[in-house]
């Protein structure tokens, strides 16, 4: 379903992601963890058309996402870790103007709409302006959303951020019954380990822009000889704590996008 | 087609929603028109230039369609850091209707903007020439808003932040303002005036108003339509250029 393959991403001097290879199976719960600054956005950004990379190939449903954008687009569905919503309109608003961008008829729109509001028990509150939402409602709504076109991906960027265990629990079984149900390709990335020891049926380990280890939450343990998947990533990428400096060079990126470069 | 109707119906539901922010807008042309309207009608009645009220309208309405415009255009940092921006980046749609759907939402709330502003100046004793000029009188604050707009989102490729903003308002959108011959006569004016007057965009918006809503053109009709329609449509393509450099 995702097949990456020497992909490189620089901007300018800093090598954000450094020529990684993976593949993700159709129907596969995938886990992409690595610590802050490890250049997990940014593989996720290529991988979601984005941003173009600076070399390798990358295929995702059958589709190159630098030369069919609208193909691979329409393959996947997306939850971003900051939220992407209009505030201004009311959560029905948000899931209609998806469904037009995404090409959903009319009908089919309405009917799947009304099922996935009701699934993230937002129904009731359909017609509620997003900005009165708290944040795990709007989380909520983003999920809704993402799987209102019937993606066959669905990419995930630590969804459960600030999200309290009801809550997330919620939201996992959900995932899983939609994997199990209708094969949907559940790509995610997360800080919290447990949850991908609980979720994932595979674990790539990515740091300093290098795929550092891939596999089973018990290979992965086996490898570093430890006997929890938290022991085996901080034995993997070390327990110094990172700079914050995602972003400042997120920052520096964007100041060198607004001046430098043009 | 409808992916840009659906993105053009989004600006208009937060314009109509946001109370506030209309409201907010109409303060300022409406002291324009109270107190250089009536303050200064009676000099330039003097002079023999007739009723300032009249004169002062349309520049009133170009001004209120040049704020709201940029300030749509430049509506695209906001979505960028609110998000909403990667939403429509990620879906399957082209950068260029993206662009074309918010530049037409932006422009049509400019617009509606403009005619409220007439019709408050209208109240305030605003009589056109010939009513029925004021529908091509429409068309053109369409066209002086789509181009503003344009602008403002090329503005905004350029910007990371609202920060910026304040430096955009004094020394873009004022001086295109102030010096477009909103307020003052086109005639006789000094050289240099009258040059930087020749390469405001806004001047011809506002001469072509006057000229249809209170028959007083300066530069001719024809002359403010073709200029306008030109800039536009480069305005237009600059900003989709632009548009499509904004990364999410």
């Amino acid at each position: 379903m995702i097949e990456v393959k020497n992909l490189t991403k620089k901007f300018h001097d800093l090598t954000a992601v450094d020529d990684i290879s993976f593949n993700v199976a159709e129907g596969e719960i995938f886990a992409f963890l690595g610590p802050n600054g490890a250049g997990k956005s940014t593989t996720i950004k290529i991988l979601t058309t984005l941003l173009q990379p600076t070399s390798g190939t990358v295929i995702l449903n059958g589709h190159d996402p630098v030369e069919q954008p609208d193909a691979v687009r329409r393959s996947f569905g997306i939850v971003f870790q900051d939220p992407s919503l209009d505030d201004d309109l009311t959560a029905l608003e948000n899931m209609e103007i998806h469904g037009v961008l995404y090409d959903v008829p009319t009908k089919i729109r309405r009917a799947r709409s009304e099922e996935l509001l009701k699934f993230v028990e937002l129904w009731d509150r359909k017609d509620s302006l997003v900005k009165e939402f708290s944040g795990g409602m709007k989380r909520r709504l983003e999920i809704a959303r993402g799987l209102l076109h019937h993606p066959k991906i669905i990419f995930l960027d630590e969804p459960t951020l600030g999200l309290d265990p009801q809550t997330r629990n919620h939201m996992w079984t959900y995932l899983r019954e939609l994997n199990k149900r209708e094969g949907t390709t559940v790509f995610f990335t997360t800080h919290y380990m447990e949850e991908a020891d609980r979720i994932a049926q595979r674990i790539a380990v990515i740091d300093h822009g290098k795929i550092i280890a891939i596999g089973t939450s018990a290979e992965l343990k086996q490898q570093t000889a430890t006997v929890s998947l938290e022991d085996a990533f901080l034995a993997l990428t070390g327990s110094t704590i990172r700079e914050e400096s995602a972003d400042s060079t997120a920052r520096m990126r964007a100041i060198r996008r607004g001046i430098g470069h043009r | 087609m409808q992916k840009i109707y659906i993105l053009w119906l989004r600006q208009i539901k937060k314009y109509l929603r946001s109370k506030s922010r209309m409201v907010g807008s109409l303060a300022q042309p409406l002291l324009f028109l109270l107190a250089l309207g009536y303050g200064f009608g009676s000099v330039f009645q003097q002079a023999g230039e007739g009723n300032y009220l009249n004169f002062l309208a349309p520049g009133i309405i170009g001004m209120s369609i040049i704020f709201t415009a940029i300030f749509s255009g430049m509506e695209v940092i906001w979505d960028r850091q609110f998000g909403f921006l990667k939403e429509t980046l990620v879906a399957p749609m082209s950068r260029l209707n993206i662009m074309i759907g918010r530049t037409l939402g932006g422009a049509t709330v400019a617009t509606m903007q403009g005619v409220i502003v007439m019709a408050i100046a209208m109240l305030f004793g605003f009589h056109p020439a010939n009513w029925f000029a004021i529908i091509p009188a429409i068309g053109v604050m369409f066209l002086v808003a789509l181009l503003f707009t344009s602008l403002g989102t090329m503005i905004a490729s350029l910007l990371n932040d609202m920060q910026g903003f304040q430096l955009i308002m004094n020394f873009l959108v004022m001086p295109l303002f102030f010096l477009s011959g909103a307020l003052f006569p086109l005639q006789g004016l000094p050289t240099a005036l009258a040059i930087i007057a020749k390469v405001d965009p806004l001047s011809y918006g506002i001469d072509a108003l006057r000229a249809l809503l209170i028959d007083a053109g300066h530069y001719g009709l024809g002359i403010d339509i073709a200029v306008l329609g030109t800039i536009t449509l480069v305005f237009l393509w600059l900003g989709a250029y632009f548009f499509k450099k904004i990364q999410a």
